[in-house]
């Protein structure tokens, strides 16, 4: 507060026109016409937000129930237990020589982190409306940070996955370098998807029902509670790639368990299809922008 | 040399409201929309064309056409009838919604008091909430640190810094997302209404604040429905109406046409024919009307400093008949400031009238009433006793608030009335000598 007097003085002194006289505008606002550009230096200028609604979700999330961030381990063992049994042990599915449970937890770690984040990025921006109706920032930051704090839980579940290779006694190959990356091409799948479905989302609330739906579809269409070597043929296994979470699953098995499969082929699709489906869903997003604030 | 640092032009905004206005005819077409329709929306969709979830044809401009500069230290009041495009406008300046059409340059930082405690979370605690907030409203975390002390004073909040904000008493959460938005210090401040928040005590503070910011030489809009915090705070006002400005200028000329303008609510009534004026057999009322006395005094408008009078003719059709009018004077909330009746009267009262045409007129004087809408209530009484006839609402007017009473308060006073009393203070004596 004592600073008042000294910025009064210094305000009369030199008052803000003077550094501005015939300058630039900071700001130009006018109609955005046709595909909007994705204005990402803008995004780094407001990666401080991008921290705090990071912060805040993984503060905020198992806040008032009582076994916490158990939850986060909770979901993926769980599934696990219920595949191994019924998949496991009575449908006799094949899982690549490793014990069954760690086979099918291997993958439940990344999908999990998946379908949490598509879910939770997709119905993020409606969740945030009255953010969005009162502050401008740019947009892109509330999906993304959802996506962002889901990092913790599988950070936590991956904890688990240790201690169970530990138990079976699995080393993990040298291959384990590539893990990040295979995190990333989830990431990049779980915020291209939900970039499209959040901007959706606001016009159309349909897309928040049939997220559950797509997601269990989903997660049938990836190689989880089987192996992606019943398919044979090389040429499809690659293009099963074209489902980019069956790069990710089979990337994590052969980085962690060392499987026989050769992924190559089928990351590289799916490295592709994350791709084109983030940068889509970015100028999807970026086009549909200008008209949150008004229909959320 | 230009020192502009808001220039707005051509600025419009476009609405689309209601749905389709086309009747099904058939059954048939009926089932062959319900099956098309969701997939031509999904064609809309993906062509990201902004379509609601019905489709939308109807539209409406929010503002049209509005052109205005505002320069470096200006504070401009914004006033306008609810859904005249005050809130839009800000919303555009604030980079919440796009224009349709036009442009807006803005020559400095912006800030925007829309609504305190946007973004803060109930589980979070205070400290937790002011960093959160703070990066919401764009401020960097080295800022935040920076005043973090000076907020937590500002709120008055220091022994529940720690407490989850769920937990406070709604004057606390208020006082500390003001204190954060406060805090922010953009060279244009866009302020809607935050005044209508929080107790008195705590409005003065934000007011306070404001009047300080403007002195810091920064650019404020100032959105409000007060008028006397436009008049007393804004160096010009802009009048908008219907997504239009029609009226810039001097905020006391501008605030008092937009009060002549909406509060011509039931200022005077004229029933030229006597068989179909109020009344019974008794009486017929031919005019009722309320204005300031003097009418070249703020334009004919009624405030709290002009004297007012009530003027009404009636034709008394009885002869011989002991009449007085009654008058019963209630403000906004429907009680009863008042009753009056002409019992000094002297030339008429207590006598028998003749039947004719009267005037009775009841003179109101300045510094009585308070601000804000009055209603008035005719008794016709015969005797002194017996009410022969009454009509409720006759007159409706507004009494403007006034800077002038209000010292350096802003808000409302409370209480029916407002008189203006003799007050003295003496020194009694002194401890210090």
């Amino acid at each position: 507060m004592t600073s008042r007097a000294g910025s009064l003085t210094e305000s009369q002194v030199s008052p803000p026109s003077q550094e501005t006289v015939d300058a630039q505008p900071l700001v130009h606002i006018e109609p955005s016409r046709g595909w909007a550009s994705l204005k990402l230096r803008e995004l780094w200028e407001y990666r401080e937000l991008l921290y705090f609604l990071v912060w805040r979700d993984v503060k905020v999330r198992y806040k008032q129930t009582v076994i916490g961030a158990a939850w986060a381990i909770i979901q993926p063992f769980f599934t696990m237990v219920v595949f191994s049994l019924f998949f496991g042990r009575l449908a006799n599915v094949p899982s690549d020589e490793v014990p069954y449970p760690i086979f099918s937890y291997v993958a439940l770690v990344p999908w999990t982190f998946f379908a949490n984040g598509l879910s939770q990025s997709a119905n993020s921006l409606v969740g945030s409306a009255n953010l969005i109706k009162k502050v401008y920032f740019p947009r892109l930051v509330i999906p993304i940070s959802s996506v962002l704090s889901g990092v913790i839980d599988f950070a936590l579940a991956f904890l688990v996955l240790l201690g169970m290779m530990l138990f079976y006694g699995i080393v993990p190959t040298v291959n384990i370098v590539w893990l990040p990356l295979f995190l990333l091409l989830a990431l990049i799948t779980a915020l291209g998807a939900g970039l499209w479905l959040s901007a959706m989302n606001v016009q159309f609330r349909d897309v928040r029902y049939a997220i559950p739906f797509l997601i269990q579809f989903w997660m049938f269409a990836t190689p989880i509670a089987y192996p992606s070597s019943l398919i044979k043929n090389e040429l499809l296994r690659a293009l099963y790639g074209i489902n980019p979470m069956a790069g990710v699953v089979e990337g994590f098995r052969w980085a962690l368990l060392g499987t026989e499969t050769r992924p190559g082929p089928t990351i590289a699709a799916s490295s592709l299809v994350a791709l084109a489906l983030l940068i889509g869903g970015l100028f999807y997003f970026r086009r549909m922008e200008k008209t949150f604030a008004d229909v959320v | 040399m230009s020192n502009v640092a808001i220039r707005v032009e051509g600025l419009g905004k476009q609405y689309h409201i209601g749905g389709r206005q086309e009747h099904y005819r058939t059954l048939r077409d009926t089932l062959t929309d319900a099956f098309v329709a969701p997939f031509r929306r999904a064609g809309y969709l993906l062509r990201g064309q902004a379509t609601g979830a019905a489709e939308l044809n109807e539209t409406i401009w929010a503002l049209k056409d509005v052109s205005f500069e505002v320069k470096h230290g200006e504070v401009v009041g914004i006033i306008g009838r609810n859904g005249a495009g005050k809130s839009t406008l800000l919303k555009i300046l604030s980079r919440i919604t796009e224009p349709t059409e036009g442009y807006v340059d803005l020559y400095g930082r912006v800030g925007s008091l829309l609504e305190v405690g946007t973004g803060f979370h109930p589980e979070l605690t205070g400290r937790e909430n002011i960093y959160l907030n703070g990066a919401i409203l764009g401020m960097k975390r080295a800022e935040i640190e920076r005043k973090f002390d000076e907020i937590v004073a500002f709120a008055e909040i220091e022994r529940f810094i720690d407490t989850p904000v769920k937990h406070y008493s709604s004057g606390m959460y208020v006082r500390l997302a003001f204190a954060v938005a406060a805090h922010l210090e953009p060279e244009i401040l866009l302020v809607d209404e935050v005044l209508a928040v929080g107790d008195a005590q705590f409005q003065k503070k934000c007011l306070g604040k404001m009047s300080e910011v403007a002195g810091e030489g920064r650019t404020v809009l100032f959105v409000s429905h007060n008028m006397a915090a436009v008049q007393g705070l804004c160096g010009s006002a802009m009048w908008l109406d219907s997504g239009r400005i029609i009226g810039w200028g001097e905020p006391e000329n501008i605030t008092s046409s937009y009060m002549q303008s909406t509060v011509s609510v039931s200022t005077e009534q004229i029933w030229v024919d006597i068989e179909k004026a109020p009344g019974n057999e008794y009486v017929r009322l031919r005019r009722a009307s309320v204005k300031a006395q003097n009418s070249g005094f703020s334009n004919g408008a009624i405030s709290m400093l002009t004297p007012i009078v009530l003027e009404f003719e009636y034709w008394n059709l009885v002869p011989g008949m002991y009449l007085n009018l009654s008058l019963h004077v209630y403000n906004e909330q429907g009680v009863l400031i008042f009753n009056t009746a002409p019992v000094h009267e002297s030339n008429w009262h207590g006598k028998p009238f003749p039947a004719g045409l009267f005037c009775s007129r009841c003179y109101i004087p300045p510094y009585l009433l308070n601000s804000g809408m009055h209603r008035v209530k005719l008794l016709v009484v015969q005797d002194q006793a017996r009410v022969i006839y009454k009509h409720e609402d006759i007159l409706v007017f507004d009494v403007a608030d006034s800077a002038e009473t209000h010292g350096s308060w802003f808000g409302k006073w409370p209480g029916a009335v407002h008189p203006r009393l003799e007050w003295q203070t003496e020194l009694i004596s002194n401890v210090e000598e």
